[in-house]
């Protein structure tokens, strides 16, 4: 595309699928013990990735 | 659902559903505002009117790249989700997390800490037996199910003080892992004061992750962070957090330099920056949180002074990246291929179902931020969860739970928020901490920034690096 360029090839409605099987970090079990980050952290499922 | 803004020069549209992530021209910034509810013609002639220097046919070529981008569901994507939490926040959820108080006891007086700067409001400082560490792993291992990884925080507190119950606990753990099919990640979280050769060697071959508090500059660190009698702290713990992250650097293994900036270094980019030029490549500083009567708390009125913070910081990082004075900032981090699921996203950080936390005389709270506060006590380590009536009330917390997340844009990256900060703020663990909103809000438009121009800055590298190859 010239106009747009699109930074990602993930869609979140394709997680749905796979998804929620919860092997994935807890937010405040890394760096973050006084606000809720999710979206760093990275999926654990290896049948999604 | 969209979200369009634009920092350091880039046009960024956020399609909040499915999490595509674009960046785009000036016209097509203005025309995708438009785009849902007016005639193609309107949008066609307006962004024309608009952009005299462009070409029809460019403009019509950027409202196809929209539709296209709409038609294949990653533009203006309607809510998938809806109907689905209901069911998965129904779902039976297992404990797979567990923050442990070892040490409800600690050798500094942070003017910002939760415990009454270290004091435990007067109580005797208590540390937590082998015995009750043990029932809690037990307690870990028992309601986990099927799931494998575990998480344990060694957390306090200060919980170097308790080091030898923390070491027999670690033992312990290990020695349940193959008995269980389980595997352990353990964390500990310390401010340093007592780490030495022993503890750096244990924590290099048992730790996951270690976390070191530390808030940057000297001055604004020994303000906030100093021991019980007022002494300085800051050249204590910084030669010893630089051995051991360069330790565990070539080890290959996680750490983080933590910190907490207040209404006293507003101007916190310059501490993340002090870190970084100390030569911490993982550091993560956030903002206090704190009643509005404290001196040091943030008010509503910071916030436009603390997003420019971001700004500079986030612009700095840019200028860092491929450089050997680059870092990570946790906050800034953001996974765009590889981060959570939507349920993940949808449930957020646990607390209270997935994620506990448990004191040293065994009680078990939500989390840790829930420590003390008694009408959130859900059981202890001998009789297990008791008040099943709270964890139901945490297991229904989500995004559509709370009415403010609901035409959030970033959503789908803080699920709702802080139930603490939330709980401390209004009264309510499902309504939101609107300061901390603002600042999440902030830091994923900059996250989001710095991805596109490091990838235009490495596009850049890698082409210059093809002409010399050429």
């Amino acid at each position: 595309m010239k106009h747009i360029k699109t930074l990602n090839e993930k869609r979140l409605q394709n997680t749905v699928v796979y998804g929620g099987c919860g092997e994935c970090r807890t937010s405040c079990q890394s760096a973050c013990k006084t606000s809720c980050t999710v979206g760093n952290q990275h999926c654990e499922n290896p049948a999604r990735r | 659902m969209i979200h369009q803004y634009k920092n350091n020069g880039y046009d960024i549209v956020l399609d909040v559903n499915s999490g595509a992530i674009h960046e785009v021209d000036d016209p097509t910034y203005d025309m995708i505002s438009e785009y849902e509810g007016t005639p193609k013609e309107t949008v066609i002639s307006d962004i024309c009117r608009k952009y005299p220097k462009e070409t029809k046919e460019d403009i019509e070529e950027a409202y196809d790249e929209i539709t296209q981008l709409k038609d294949e569901k990653a533009l203006f994507t309607p809510d998938p989700y809806k109907d689905r939490v209901i069911d998965y926040t129904k779902r039976p959820t297992v404990v797979k997390a567990m923050c442990l108080n070892v040490a409800h006891a600690c050798n500094l007086s942070c003017k910002y800490c939760f415990a009454d700067e270290g004091l435990y409001f007067g109580r005797k400082a208590e540390l937590m037996s082998f015995e009750v560490g043990k029932k809690a792993f037990d307690f870990l291992i028992a309601h986990s199910g099927n799931r494998r990884n575990l998480e344990v925080d060694f957390f306090g507190g200060e919980p170097t003080l308790n080091w030898e119950v923390v070491k027999q606990l670690v033992a312990y753990g290990r020695g349940q892992e193959k008995k269980y099919d389980k595997h352990f990640r353990f964390t500990f979280t310390t401010n340093g004061i007592l780490l030495n050769d022993e503890i750096m060697d244990f924590a290099n071959k048992e730790m996951d992750n270690v976390v070191m508090s530390i808030d940057g500059r000297r001055e604004v660190h020994d303000h906030m962070r100093p021991f019980h009698n007022g002494d300085p702290t800051w050249d204590v713990i910084v030669p010893k957090y630089q051995k051991f992250c360069a330790e565990r650097e070539a080890l290959g293994k996680e750490y983080y330099v933590r910190g907490t900036y207040t209404r006293y270094n507003l101007d916190f980019a310059k501490d993340v920056l002090a870190l970084a030029d100390l030569g911490f490549k993982e550091i993560s500083i956030e903002p206090v949180v704190a009643p509005p009567e404290a001196d040091y708390s943030l008010r509503e009125e910071d916030i436009p002074t603390l997003c420019e913070q971001y700004d500079i910081l986030a612009r700095e990082m840019i200028k860092r990246h491929g450089t050997d004075k680059d870092f990570n900032f946790y906050h800034f981090m953001i996974d765009l291929e590889g981060g959570p699921c939507v349920y993940k996203r949808l449930s957020g950080c646990g607390s209270g179902t997935e994620y506990v936390s448990i004191t040293p005389d065994g009680s078990i709270f939500p989390c840790h931020q829930f420590v003390g506060k008694p009408d959130f006590k859900l059981g202890d380590v001998d009789s297990g969860i008791v008040r099943d009536d709270i964890v139901t009330d945490f297991k229904g917390c989500n995004v559509y739970s709370r009415p403010k997340c609901r035409d959030c844009f970033a959503k789908y990256y803080c699920s709702g928020g802080c139930s603490a900060n939330s709980y401390n703020f209004t009264g309510h663990i499902r309504d939101v901490y609107e300061i901390g909103c603002a600042l999440e809000r902030k830091r994923i438009e900059c996250a989001i920034m710095i991805k596109a121009a490091c990838a235009e800055k490495d596009a850049k590298s890698a082409s210059k690096e093809n002409e010399k190859t050429a």
